[in-house]
């Protein structure tokens, strides 16, 4: 088999169904990051001391763990677990198929992982963004009648986004290229993909240049998008560096 | 004489004698921030069409006052009555109704950065008066249009000067319709050639009848224009009075703190 044709029949359609699953799990863990992050953002940020307290212990968890122990963890570790809830249970009757559901497919141990540190990181930019708004906005707010949920949805929030964008976003950016740990619980995404085909032919150089592009086409359409939505969300005066 | 009172040009509005009990009233109000005791036992009272201006020096208390009439801040003691009714212990909604009644302008103008001039305008009425788009929006403008500012309705905030900032800020406030206005020092973050438009509109609303208890140094507007000074220092109100003859009276604290302020800013 000449290169061209290592090339076009095997490592490109190849690769391009591993793009296929990587996407299936970057998405949805983007999105359920953000959302996560959001929440425990604004709870961290404005929320009561005991959420604080709980936020803060979720997040120093999630952030202060190597994400291949999380993942393999929930992959490889939650099965003990349950095998372990479920011959609590025995004795008591109770049927053993409560625990299954720890159980993860593959699939779902990613997405749960990726989501959940994700969101730990974003929570820190949307906190952030939060705490930095101006004291008169509220006061502001306040002033004309706003309770405290209207403020955080009509005040808060649309400057909160803009000022978290850039953090949320390189955030994203990670977690696009992190998404290659799926590998390690057997998902044949683009990097599982590409390593089996590498050792499979002896041919590290052009497998992995080659997969190292599609994780740069994928940034760099994610940069596209982002810096899209930062100028369709631009409001003069925010979010941006006053020159000096 | 200082340049602002030349945008003085009418009578000051005579305030309603008839009211049986004032519009606003503060009943020995004590506040500590800090641990520090800032207000003393104020107690004040505005009756429909007053004007007054609280003077004195800095950290005398006077926008704390402000604030606990509109319950910025809670008051750690005494009362504040809105037309005879107690604002103590109110649960948050009616906090909120509370403070609709009532405009504040703030020193620093505290636009919502994030919305154009007419939406900030709208925000308020759309999202707590929940007004439809369309009749907030027209509202803004007619608001916006008496402070001199309807061309430029679609800027946003970091797109105007600070007297503009602070003209869509008392529009803001006047679109809610309020009972009376509580302005912080409304002039002192402009520029000198910027602070007669904002007192231009002020006058304007004296003008209108509006009733208005303002925290100021401009003594040249304030002694053409309101119906009493009350003078703050170390938490308490300890002179007030007709402006003239406060002024007048060269042994007042009123008369010597305003003579202090034209020695070091050459007004008057």
């Amino acid at each position: 088999m000449n290169t061209w044709e290592f090339y076009s029949k095997i490592l490109i359609p190849a690769l391009n169904q591993g793009l296929w699953l990587s996407l299936l799990i970057i998405v949805p863990s983007a999105g359920l990051g953000i959302v996560i992050g959001v929440l425990a953002g604004a709870g961290r940020a404005a929320g009561p001391n005991w959420l604080k307290g709980l936020l803060d212990l979720y997040v120093s968890i999630f952030r202060g763990t190597p994400l291949v122990v999380q993942l393999t963890m929930w992959y490889y570790g939650l099965p003990s677990v349950s095998r372990f809830l479920g011959s609590l249970m025995a004795p008591l009757g109770l049927p053993d198929f409560t625990w299954k559901f720890l159980v993860f497919s593959p699939y779902v141990a990613s997405v749960v992982a990726f989501t959940l540190c994700s969101g730990a990181y974003q929570s820190e930019y949307i906190r952030g963004a939060i705490l930095s708004m101006k004291k008169g906005q509220f006061q502001a707010a306040k002033s004309l009648g706003f309770t405290n949920s209207q403020t955080f949805w009509y005040i808060t929030a649309p400057v909160a986004i803009r000022r978290a964008l850039h953090g949320c976003g390189n955030e994203i950016i990670y977690l696009i290229k992190y998404s290659s740990l799926a590998l390690l619980v057997t998902i044949q995404e683009l990097t599982g993909k590409s390593s089996a085909l590498a050792s499979y032919y002896f041919r590290p150089l052009e497998c992995y240049l080659l997969t190292a592009l599609y994780y740069l086409a994928l940034v760099s359409l994610a940069t596209f998008l982002l810096s899209w939505l930062e100028k369709k969300l631009h409001v003069p005066g925010l979010g941006q560096a006053k020159s000096l | 004489m200082t340049n602002q009172s030349s945008v003085l040009p009418f009578e000051r509005p005579k305030a309603a004698q008839a009211e049986t009990r004032p519009l606003m009233e503060a009943r020995n109000i004590t506040k500590y921030l800090g641990g520090k005791l800032i207000l003393d036992q104020v107690s004040l009272s505005l009756n429909k069409g007053e004007f007054k201006v609280l003077i004195g020096p800095s950290g005398s208390g006077k926008s704390t006052l402000l604030q606990c009439l509109h319950f910025l801040l809670i008051p750690d003691k005494g009362d504040v009555l809105l037309e005879g009714k107690s604002a103590m212990d109110m649960s948050h909604k009616n906090i909120c109704a509370f403070r609709q009644e009532i405009g504040m302008i703030f020193q620093d103008f505290n636009l919502f950065d994030h919305l154009t001039a007419k939406d900030n305008v709208a925000i308020a009425l759309r999202k707590v008066k929940k007004w439809s788009k369309d009749q907030a929006l027209s509202k803004a403008r007619d608001e916006l249009d008496k402070v001199g500012l309807a061309d430029k309705a679609e800027l946003y905030p970091a797109q105007l000067s600070g007297g503009q900032k602070q003209r869509v800020s008392i529009a803001r406030a006047m679109a809610m319709e309020p009972k009376l206005m509580l302005l912080d020092e409304p002039t002192s973050a402009l520029d000198p050639e910027l602070i007669g438009e904002v007192l231009n509109v002020v006058a304007n609303l004296a003008k209108g009848g509006m009733t208005m208890l303002m925290v100021t140094h401009q003594i040249g507007f304030a002694r053409h224009l309101v119906h009493e000074i009350n003078f703050m220092e170390n938490g308490r109100v300890i002179e007030s009075g007709h402006p003239e003859s406060l002024l007048a009276n060269p042994a007042s604290r009123t008369a010597m703190f305003c003579a202090r302020l034209s020695e070091l800013t050459g007004n008057q």
